[in-house]
């Protein structure tokens, strides 16, 4: 069939338009993002997997609304009072102490209620809130007040569970945004551009790469109080290379690609053809790496904290609660809880990741 | 025909016994839930010593036969549903390892089509070749060594005393091709089953495989079950022939009766797509829209403690040429030429030295930016229709890119527009445009890859080997297709191919180049009929009359 009986026979030259135009949180989207998201629904354990993540995420998020031992709303003496956000004194509802009010002492409460109402959160413990009227000597199993028992220091296991998950998703979700951001740039130009740069940045990982983390770690730990922040800077330090020896192969590989040089043919710039061209390649070995990233950096702040040299003494964290467990073996429900809010966390990491790396696949159809 | 023989594991072969007869043969895929069936209802038999084609295009099932003789496909995932395959009166399908073991490599052998990949990169010649002598046969290293080395003088490798320590990566295609078929020849096979073994080499090297093999059948009396898509091999070679069309034998018979009357209409397809000589003639007197003055790509060689440069490798070395506007230029060679690195080093693409002009101004020595806007005009199209689409973009994505680039004003809805109005020129269904390049087949991989170049209006489109890794049917469409844009849009073509057949239905002029020089140039007429240089006329012969030159103006 000649070319002009098959253009024939084609309607005239019309895109397929109406579908296309599409949108996905206010965003216009392109029948391919379209068909990615269609084949990440597919997959039920990711879908449901991510929506029970992002559930748990934000309810952490607000975790000062779920686990306080402060009353969200107090109505006093004809006016509203938010202890949620500002520090009351006591004196306010007619007590005699200059210090911030102590909801949970009954004096205290009996004092407001007399005169209006309290509102509290679900839960009446902060992390750091200790318990004083226990029945059974710390740790106490759990009970209608401490659902999930108290640990040794007589404090709430669900409070601190709720902030401690709230603390390991943000440093993990840290670590992975920004290693990930440097090291694919860094594999990227090193891989594209070779040559000299390559060479000696290849060099440079091999002796920084050398140097044992952990100890530096424990070191910079007992000098310093390692705060978050500082925590979060001491892990990035190494985690970027993580990903730099997977973008660079996927780099190397596709820049002599007939679609790279066609692409350069065109007159794209470098950071286009890398943007566009190879990076999307490069992508789905590292979309599968990415949960790992963030299980794993879940996993050494929770070892650093069990070990002794993570967050500061106090800190709501989950390796803690391991610590606890360990150091309480006759208070089994301390092992329950850390080892089924850790596993769990790290389960639905991976099924999300496996879900993302599929939808990347082009080889997949949507039936 | 005899009756069949039904003794089994009588081994010698009663007289009257095909050597192979197959049966009913079906193959099927499991994929997922579905099952896809390759071949269906497959039968044909091979006599003693007598060479039988397989033919059909890519897809038509032809390999997934070759391969269920010796049960070589990823069994369980394929599956036979019907069928017999007897080798001498044994029954092969489903025949437990042990006894396919014994046959594999000693009674029936194979060659494969990819002389790059199937040799071991990290064994020698030798041990390549004695790995099956110690299976199949009980030799010492000495008695190994001496057949090693009778095998490598029947394949027609000079020196062979020297070339048993090579690696596969010192040898060239043909080499290897011959190291392989050395390798299928040890235990002296009753059938030698060939995979396209010429596909990925030169027309040259192709045309001195098939002597080869010629010879060798005469010699040793094997029988040859030859798979190919290219019909002058079979009409060349095969004492019978079957034709394959979406994995039933549509055809069969005498090669001869075959070609002179084909019955089904596929093979009246197949004989037809012959590329015809060009009739029609370039417009004259055009200016010079591309010209190269003493062009020269060098890349180093590094050696030494210090990696200093000890010496270049000389890709292409001072080739002036011009090309007038509306024209098509045609490069030939053998692989390793020079050819694809003349093309890109045009589009700059690599770096070279010496003039190129393109519409009048020096391209050499403009930076990035000077260059971008000239970008539109010179466009490009590779070889591998797989390998120059990014599979991560869709068709649209694909053939945008240079409208992005170019031209910016353009609204999201426009560039569709344009993109569904050149896929249309180029004869594809512009409502495929949101799809994925691995939904398409090659040919129409290759259309995409011309919208690509086509949609930016250039005036140059250098054209690299853009039909050598097509099926003849869809070749001859895809220069059908060229044409017609040439002589709608004006556009002048640099097509470098090695085969001449195709070049002679597109080009007005060709240079033949040679170790990065050109050693004849002229009108296409001139060149390909009149071939001055020794080099050329074996060019000349080995792509149209399928004969080996001897005059030592090739190398093996």
């Amino acid at each position: 069939m000649s070319v002009a009986e098959r253009a024939a026979e084609l309607a005239p030259a019309a895109p397929p338009p109406l579908e296309a135009r599409d949108f996905f949180l206010g965003m216009r989207i392109t029948p391919l993002t379209r068909r990615r998201l269609d084949l990440f629904k597919r997959n039920k354990l990711a879908f449901w997997s991510l929506w029970l993540f992002v559930a748990i995420f934000t309810l952490t998020l607000f975790a000062e609304f779920l686990c306080n031992d402060r009353p969200l709303l107090i109505r006093y003496d004809g006016q509203f009072y938010v202890p949620v956000f500002t520090a009351y004194s006591e004196k306010e509802f007619g007590g005699f102490f200059e210090g911030e009010a102590e909801y949970r002492d009954p004096f205290v409460r009996e004092m407001i209620e007399e005169k209006g109402w309290i509102v509290w959160p679900p839960v009446r413990f902060d992390y750091r809130t200790i318990n004083y009227d226990l029945r059974r000597p710390a740790p106490s199993p759990p009970s209608p007040t401490n659902w999930l028992g108290t640990d040794d220091q007589a404090r709430d296991v669900l409070a601190r569970v709720v902030y401690g998950i709230r603390i390991s998703i943000l440093f993990g979700f840290s670590v992975v945004i920004v290693s990930s951001i440097i090291g694919i740039v860094a594999g990227a130009t090193q891989g594209y551009w070779g040559g000299r740069w390559d060479l000696y940045f290849q060099r440079f990982m091999e002796i920084w790469g050398s140097v044992p983390t952990l100890y530096v770690i424990i070191i910079i730990a007992s000098v310093i109080t390692p705060t978050f922040m500082v925590l979060l800077g001491i892990f990035l330090l190494w985690s970027w290379m993580g990903l730099v020896g997977l973008v660079r192969t996927e780099f190397i590989r596709a820049r002599n690609f007939d679609y790279v040089r066609a692409a350069r043919a065109l007159g794209c710039s470098d950071w286009v053809v890398m943007l566009r061209h190879i990076l999307p390649n490069a992508m789905v070995s590292s979309m599968t790496m990415l949960p790992f990233m963030l299980s794993g950096s879940v996993t050494l702040l929770s070892g650093l904290d069990f070990i002794g040299y993570g967050l500061p003494v106090g800190s709501p964290s989950l390796g803690e609660l391991v610590l606890q467990a360990r150091n309480n073996l006759h208070a089994p429900w301390l092992g329950f809880t850390a080892f089924l809010t850790l596993g769990s966390l790290l389960m639905l990491l991976v099924f999300i990741g496996e879900g993302v790396r599929d939808a990347f696949d082009p080889r997949k159809n949507v039936a | 025909m005899s009756v069949v023989d039904v003794s089994q594991g009588s081994g010698a072969g009663a007289p009257g016994t095909h050597l192979i007869e197959v049966k009913d043969l079906s193959v099927s895929f499991r994929i997922g839930r579905n099952n896809i069936e390759a071949v269906r209802g497959v039968s044909f038999h091979i006599d003693k010593g007598e060479t039988v084609a397989l033919v059909g295009e890519s897809g038509s099932g032809k390999s997934v036969t070759a391969l269920s003789i010796l049960q070589l496909l990823p069994y369980p995932k394929a599956f036979h549903p019907t069928g017999s395959i007897k080798f001498n009166g044994q029954e092969l399908l489903g025949a437990p390892d042990k006894e396919l073991q014994r046959i594999r490599g000693n009674k029936i052998s194979m060659i494969f089509q990819e002389p790059m990949t199937s040799l071991n990169p990290l064994h020698t010649v030798e041990k390549q070749i004695a790995e099956s002598l110690f299976l199949h046969r009980h030799v010492t290293k000495a008695q190994a060594r001496a057949r090693v080395l009778e095998l490598l003088h029947l394949v027609g490798i000079k020196e062979p005393e020297k070339r048993l320590g090579s690696f596969p990566h010192t040898l060239s295609g043909g080499q290897r091709q011959r190291v392989m078929i050395a390798m299928a020849l040890a235990n002296e096979p009753d059938l030698l089953i060939a995979d396209e073994p010429t596909t990925a080499v030169d027309v040259t090297i192709q045309a001195q495989i098939l002597k080869l093999l010629e010879e060798i059948q005469k010699r040793m009396g094997m029988a040859i079950l030859f798979i190919t898509h290219e019909l002058g091999i079979v009409r060349k070679l095969a004492n019978r022939t079957y034709v394959m069309y979406q994995g039933k034998l549509v055809e069969e018979g005498d090669t001869a009766t075959l070609f002179a009357k084909p019955k089904h209409e596929y093979t009246r397809t197949l004989l037809a797509a012959e590329p015809k000589p060009r009739r029609d003639k370039a417009p004259e007197n055009t200016p010079i829209i591309l010209q190269t003055t003493d062009l020269k790509v060098h890349f180093p060689r590094k050696g030494g403690l210090l990696g200093r440069t000890i010496d270049y490798v000389r890709a292409v070395d001072g080739v002036s040429m011009a090309v007038r506007a509306g024209h098509t230029l045609g490069v030939v060679g053998e692989s390793g030429s020079g050819k694809t690195t003349l093309g890109l080093a045009i589009l700059r693409l690599l770096r070279s030295e010496g003039s190129i002009q393109f519409g009048g101004r020096e391209l050499q020595g403009l930076g990035f930016r000077e260059l971008r806007p000239l970008r539109k005009e010179m466009q490009v199209v590779f070889q591998d229709p797989y390998g120059s689409l990014s599979p991560r973009l869709s068709v649209c994505q694909i053939i945008e890119e240079g409208l992005v680039v170019h031209d910016k004003s353009l609204s999201w809805e426009q560039r569709r527009a344009v993109v569904a109005e050149a896929m249309r020129e180029v004869g594809l269904d512009p409502a495929t445009m949101d799809r994925y390049p691995h939904e398409f087949s090659g040919g129409q991989r290759q259309r995409i890859s011309i919208a690509r170049a086509l949609v930016l209006k250039p005036r140059l489109i250098v054209l690299d080997e853009p039909t050598s890794a097509l099926d003849r049917t869809v070749q001859v469409q895809i220069l059908d297709l060229l044409r017609g844009l040439r002589e709608r849009h004006g556009l002048t073509y640099l097509f470098i191919s090695h085969d001449l057949k195709v070049v002679r239905s597109i080009a007005d002029h060709v240079i033949v180049m040679r170790d990065g020089v050109i050693v004849e140039q002229g009108t296409t007429e001139d060149v390909l009929e009149r071939p001055k240089t020794a080099y050329a006329a074996a060019l000349v012969k080995a792509s149209f009359d399928l004969v080996a030159d001897d005059s030592g103006a090739v190398r093996g």
